[in-house]
Formats: C-alpha cells, sequence, structure tokens
C-alpha cells in the first residue's frame, strides 16, 4: 500500500497541530459555535445527538493490520468501544469527547491516517472498488489514481470552501462496486480509441433530497490530464455552483441547471487553459504509483475445490461471502458486519484486533472496507479459506449473507443522528427477525436493500433494489419503500411504491414484495430485473391490497 | 480612525478608503465596487490617483480582463464563513490574468482561512482587531502543499516523481 513520505507525514501532523489549536481556542470561547463548526467539519466532527462524532478516512478502503489496531484502540480508548463503518469506506465514532479529539487525530497521524475533510464543503474521501487489484477483469488498478487524487484533494486552497460537499469515486473494473453514478464525479478507467488507458468522466450524480444519477461528460481523457480536468470541473462548480440554498447546492444540481452540453461545454473551455499546466501527471509518478501496489507475494497455488468433504454451513459460507481472485489459488474473504442483532456496519474494538491479526496471518497484513459497509480480507489462500471461516464464525463476523436481503446498508439513523427522522438500526433488526430462513434468502439470490433515517439519503436507499426511507409522520417513524433502485454500472433510481408504512409493518411490506417477486421472476432473473420488466404496478397492489394484520 | 490591515505580512494603516469612506476626501486611492466603476469608468479614471476595485464573490473575473491594468488593488470580498468563489478569483487574477497590484480580501476575513488566501495570490487582509495581532502564525500552519498555485517559497509535492521542491 501506499506509505507516507516525508511531505505527507508533516501535513499531517501539522494539521493535528492546528486543529489542536483551533480547539483550544473554541473550548477558551475565543470562536464562536459557528465559527468553530466551519473548523471542525473539516476534521470530520459533527455535533449529533449524544456527542461529537467523529469520521476517520479510510483512503479507498484500505488499511494495514497496525491502521485496523489503532483504529480499534481508538475504539477503546476515547469511544464506548466500537465503531461504524460508512457507506464511503470512513469509520464512524460516535461518542468521542471534544477536547480528546486532537489526541484522537494525533493517534491516527501516528499511523498515516487522519480526518482531513471527512466532512464539510470541501473534496472528500477518495472511494473506490474494495476488490481493486484483485478482481479478474479489471483493466488497471485504481488505487494509484485515488492517491494521485488524494494528495492533490489534500488542503486544495481553491477548493476548500466550495457551495457543497463534492465525492469523488475511481473504478478500475467494468463493474461499479463503488457506486460512482451517484457520486459528484466518478472516474472510470477505461480504453481508449488508441488502446491506451484513461479515463471516463461522469458527474453530477448524487443522492439526498434530489437523487440524480451521473452523466457522461467526456467519454475518454488521457491520463496526465487526470488532475488538471479535475481541477477544471471543480473550479467551474466553485465558481458557478448555487451557494443561496443549501438543497441546491451540489454540482448536480448546477448541472441540471444548464445541462449536459453546455455545462460540458464551460468545464471544457476551463480545462483548456489549465491541460499543459502544473497539474499534468507524469508517467514515472504513475509508474511509482503503481509499484506501491504491487501484487503481494503470492505462493503458486492451483485452485482448490474448499467445498470438498465442508459442512453446509461452510459452503454456504464460502458461496456468499467470497469472491473470484485474479490470481489461482487465491480467494477476496469478505468479513460481514451484518450480523442479526447488531448494528449494520459495526464492529467492536476486540472484532477489530481479531481481524488485524487475522490479516496478518492469512492477506498480507492488509484489510479493506467495503461500500457495502462490511470489510474484506482481498488475498487469502483458498486452501486455509476453512481455517479462516471457523475463526470468524466464533467472532459472530461470518454470518452468510453477502449480497443478500440481509447484506443492509443502513445509516445510523435517529438513534445516533441529528438529521434522522427515523430509526433505521431497529428497522434492520426487524428485517433480520422476520427473515431468518438463508434457504428462502439463498432463493432470492441477489438483493440489495438500503435504508436511510432522512432525506441525506446516508444509506443510499435511491439506489437499493429495495429502498426505505425514514420518514416523520406527525411524531412517529414511518417508512417510504422504493423498488428498482441500483447503484452500479447500471445504476437507476428506485421508485416510490405507495403511501409510507409504519415500523411494525415494513418486513411484511418487504415480503409481499418478495412474493411478487418469486411468483413472477423468469429464469436467472434477479428480483431487480423482475421490477425493471414488470415496473411498480403489480408489486403495489399486493402491498396495498390487503391491511397489515396486527 | 483609519482601518488597520495585514499586508505583506505587515501589520500595516489602509492609506485606501471604498467609495462610502471617501466623502470630501479627493486624493485618497479610492476603491470603487465594479457597478461603481462600469457606470463611471471615464470620470474614475479622470480623477486621477490610484484606483482599486471590489468585486462581489459572484463576479466574473474574465468579464473585467480588459480593464484589470486599471488597478493598483483589486479587494475580493468574503459574505461569510463558508463563501469560496474568491479563492477562485484570487487564483485566476495572479495565474491567468497576471494582476501584481494588491489583492485584498476583505468582508468575512479571519485567521484560519490565511493560509488558503495567501496560497490563492492574496496579499493583504482585512482581520477583525482579535486576529490581526495573532494572525502570522497562520502564514506557516503548513509547511508543504500538494498543489501548484500562488506560493510563497513554499515545497510543493507536485504530480511528478520527484520530492516536494520549492
Amino acid at each position: 500500500m501506499y506509505r507516507y513520505d516525508l511531505t505527507d507525514k508533516t501535513l499531517v501532523n501539522e494539521r493535528v497541530a492546528q486543529f489542536r489549536e483551533q480547539t483550544r481556542r473554541f473550548l477558551a470561547g475565543a470562536l464562536s459555535e459557528d465559527e468553530f463548526r466551519h473548523l471542525r467539519l473539516r476534521n470530520g466532527l459533527y455535533i449529533q445527538r449524544h456527542a461529537p462524532m467523529l469520521r476517520v478516512a479510510i483512503p479507498y478502503g484500505l488499511l494495514s493490520s497496525t491502521q485496523l489496531r489503532t483504529l480499534a484502540r481508538i475504539a477503546r480508548r476515547y469511544d464506548r468501544g466500537y465503531g461504524h463503518f460508512t457507506t464511503r469506506q470512513n469509520i464512524q465514532y460516535n461518542w468521542p469527547k471534544l477536547p480528546e479529539v486532537p489526541d484522537i487525530l494525533a493517534d491516527l497521524a501516528e499511523v498515516e491516517m487522519h480526518a482531513i475533510q471527512t466532512s464539510g464543503n470541501c473534496i472528500r474521501n477518495i472511494t473506490s472498488d474494495h476488490l481493486a487489484g484483485v478482481t479478474p477483469n479489471e483493466l488497471a488498478d485504481p488505487r494509484p489514481w485515488c492517491e494521485i487524487i488524494r494528495q492533490w484533494a489534500t488542503f486544495h486552497p481553491e477548493f476548500s470552501y466550495l457551495p457543497r460537499k463534492f465525492k469523488i469515486a475511481v473504478t478500475g473494473a467494468p463493474q461499479d462496486r463503488a457506486a460512482s453514478l451517484v457520486h459528484d464525479v466518478g472516474v472510470h478507467i477505461v480504453r481508449g480509441p488508441d488502446g491506451n488507458l484513461g479515463f471516463e468522466i461522469s458527474a453530477g450524480g448524487g443522492l439526498g433530497r434530489t437523487p440524480i444519477i451521473g452523466q457522461v461528460v467526456r467519454k475518454f481523457l488521457a491520463r496526465e490530464h487526470l488532475l488538471s480536468y479535475l481541477e477544471a470541473i471543480l473550479r467551474v462548480y466553485n465558481a458557478e455552483g448555487r451557494r443561496d440554498n443549501l438543497t441546491k447546492a451540489r454540482i448536480k444540481i448546477l448541472l441540471r441547471s444548464v445541462g449536459l452540453e453546455e455545462f460540458t461545454r464551460r468545464v471544457e473551455a476551463e480545462w483548456e487553459l489549465l491541460r499543459e499546466g502544473a497539474l499534468r501527471v507524469d508517467d514515472a509518478l504513475v509508474a511509482r504509483m503503481h509499484g506501491c501496489f504491487n501484487p503481494p507475494a503470492y505462493r503458486t497455488l492451483p485452485n482448490a475445490n474448499p467445498d470438498a468433504g465442508k459442512s453446509t454451513a461452510f459452503r454456504a459460507w464460502y458461496r456468499y461471502n467470497t469472491a473470484a481472485h485474479k490470481v489461482a489459488g487465491y480467494r477476496a474473504v469478505y468479513v460481514s458486519l451484518k450480523k442479526p442483532g447488531v448494528a449494520p456496519g459495526d464492529a467492536t474494538d476486540a472484532q477489530m484486533e481479531l481481524l488485524a491479526d487475522l490479516s496478518d496471518q492469512y492477506s498480507f497484513g492488509e484489510i479493506r472496507a467495503t461500500h457495502t459497509q462490511n470489510l474484506l480480507f482481498a488475498d487469502v489462500e483458498q486452501g486455509r479459506t476453512h481455517e479462516l471461516w471457523q475463526i470468524l464464525e466464533k467472532a459472530g463476523l461470518a454470518t452468510p449473507n453477502i449480497g443478500t436481503l440481509t447484506d443492509i446498508i443502513c445509516c445510523p439513523g435517529l438513534d445516533f443522528c441529528s438529521l434522522a427522522n427515523a430509526g433505521s438500526i431497529d428497522v434492520a433488526k426487524l428485517i433480520n427477525e422476520r427473515f431468518d430462513d438463508y434457504d428462502y434468502l439463498y432463493d432470492l439470490g441477489e438483493l440489495e436493500v438500503k435504508m436511510s433515517g432522512c432525506m441525506n439519503a446516508c444509506g443510499h436507499h435511491h439506489v437499493g433494489h429495495i429502498g426505505i426511507l425514514g420518514v416523520d409522520k406527525s411524531g412517529e417513524e414511518w417508512y417510504q419503500i422504493t423498488i428498482g433502485g441500483a447503484a452500479g454500472a447500471d445504476a437507476s433510481l428506485g421508485e416510490v411504491i405507495g403511501p409510507s408504512v409504519p415500523k411494525s409493518e415494513v418486513p411484511e411490506t418487504i415480503a409481499r414484495l418478495l412474493d411478487v417477486y418469486v411468483e413472477r421472476r423468469q429464469p436467472e432473473e434477479r428480483f431487480l430485473d423482475t421490477v425493471r420488466r414488470l415496473g411498480v404496478k403489480p408489486f403495489k397492489e399486493r402491498v396495498y391490497a390487503a391491511p397489515v394484520a396486527a | 480612525m483609519p482601518r488597520r490591515l495585514l499586508r505583506d505580512r505587515q501589520i500595516v494603516e489602509d492609506e485606501w478608503l471604498y467609495t462610502a469612506e471617501a466623502a470630501g476626501n479627493a486624493f485618497a486611492p479610492l476603491i470603487v465596487t465594479v457597478d461603481e466603476w462600469r457606470n463611471g469608468r471615464d470620470s474614475w479614471i479622470a480623477r486621477g490617483g490610484r484606483l482599486g476595485l471590489k468585486l462581489a464573490p459572484g463576479h466574473k473575473i474574465d468579464t473585467l480582463a480588459p480593464d484589470l491594468g486599471v488597478f493598483a488593488l483589486i479587494a475580493a470580498e468574503f459574505s461569510g464563513p463558508g463563501e469560496g468563489r474568491g479563492y477562485t478569483q484570487g487564483r485566476l487574477l495572479r495565474e491567468r490574468f497576471h494582476f501584481t497590484g494588491e489583492l485584498r480580501a476583505t468582508g468575512y476575513v479571519r485567521r484560519d482561512q490565511l493560509f488558503f488566501l495567501a496560497r490563492c495570490g492574496f496579499n493583504s487582509f482585512e482581520l477583525p482587531d482579535a486576529d490581526i495581532e495573532n494572525a502570522l502564525p497562520a502564514f506557516s500552519t503548513f509547511s508543504a502543499a500538494y498543489q501548484p498555485s500562488n506560493d510563497f517559497g513554499l515545497p510543493v509535492k507536485l504530480p511528478r516523481d520527484t520530492p516536494a521542491s520549492a
């Protein structure tokens, strides 16, 4: 993985010193609440329902075992013994004390981590495919480019006070596992007309109050121009994005209001003036960055048949919780953070420490955070997956549900977040209780359920095959259901099926949607495909045909 | 009492007046707004003396480009703690239009913004009294940077396979 050089290290340490001084001034009364808000947000610090919430960046999802141990220690020392992994490859702590936050940042800096630009109206953590570098059909590893973008975006003097937050995701495979089309900018490695690798650039995606799928602004960008092109997009956005209305300030609104053609024209005109400047990325840097992500020392192994003679439970886990690897004899292994009864994406300090040890033993000392709020060992020998499974199973980290109905993406909801209208964690629990028959879950196949506690859509409900949105109805928590959304390369927004339902009826509503699917699906058809083929109508009719029995 | 400001890292008394402050003073260097400039270009020039231009956050630099040579000072206004358009105005003025006069940040300007403002080409800052005495360390908040920009001897780590260089 990328290791900090002296400049990187110095900058992160200087950031800690800066924030320590700002916190001191705030606590001494020299900065107002509003003035401090603008400063603390740039360090991932929100004031939440119970306490500050600190969001720490895991750039493009990659962690060393040492870094994960530090995250565990922070959870234990400064928090209540757990952390919450988010859809954008961050970890959130829900209970830090403000005077201690500078110390937390200092501990993070020791292991080359930070909370820089994890909130606020600036360029956020750069996210990527959690299978980067190991997935079989990848064109190129996106992580070197993520790191190049990360550095350019860090403390960018011109783009630190944008109209609104700005999220960039980078992918290198045809499958989009980073939800890049619902990002402000998506960078996709593609092969150009001349056969060289470069980028397709999409812009204007985003969820929240006005969900929009990103549009392609440039089909092919030569790789040396990546930073100048991003600079052009950001400059147009910084100058012209709306600042009069928070809900209309994202780049998606600018793009939609001027239209794709005019937006592209403005970006390209700016880029023409920047493209030959100092931001040109030179080949030697690209080569060195790729060198930072060289494959680990794989052994020469045959592809094993790990199913042979193993239990049904292991075989189910292997099928759902592991993924193909480009190197023979290896698998990528998911660590499910979706155990029934546990808030989706949460891990305890002890679990994190165990996973750090396991990554040293089984996966070259690295672990990854996924967009779906799970963790991943990217490089496990197939022949050792059974012993790894046994250990994970004991630790409650082997729930065999990756990609199924209960692998729910979920925001922290009303329990923690001051923005939320409704709880999301307890709805996840209700769904887990109702759908506890794995034969049924496996029969349903690939199914993405995504839930947000409010319109800000941190749980990406618009792009769930089934989306659940918490709404406040005269002080009660109700839920609006959408179907047909998707976040991958074929991204689409879900359609609302009808009036919202009370919390207790969410599981039955989902059950009815699934009944329609099971009855009407064609062979090999996923729930999403059936919804796309039939439309919302038959699903809606079934859900609202009869009241849910009390 | 004349305004104090931070210019080229020194606390100085401001010799410039904004038009609203200039009643009865025919000789002071004068900062006019973009509207005032557009409505009375010739009379401002006829007045003689040094002229400055005050931009609102929404003003586009390229539309003002033909006139920039007239001004010894350009002031960009920051309307509040989240306002960020002035950073783009500053970089364009310095890097694209090669403005070499005084580039001033006015409005909501606090020491925590100085590092980025300076990197975007600003060299003078109208700070509140509480900040002005303590502002100098802000220019050395960071000792290096990742972006080529208007730099003040700061080592910059460009996207090249070489270490940061000044």
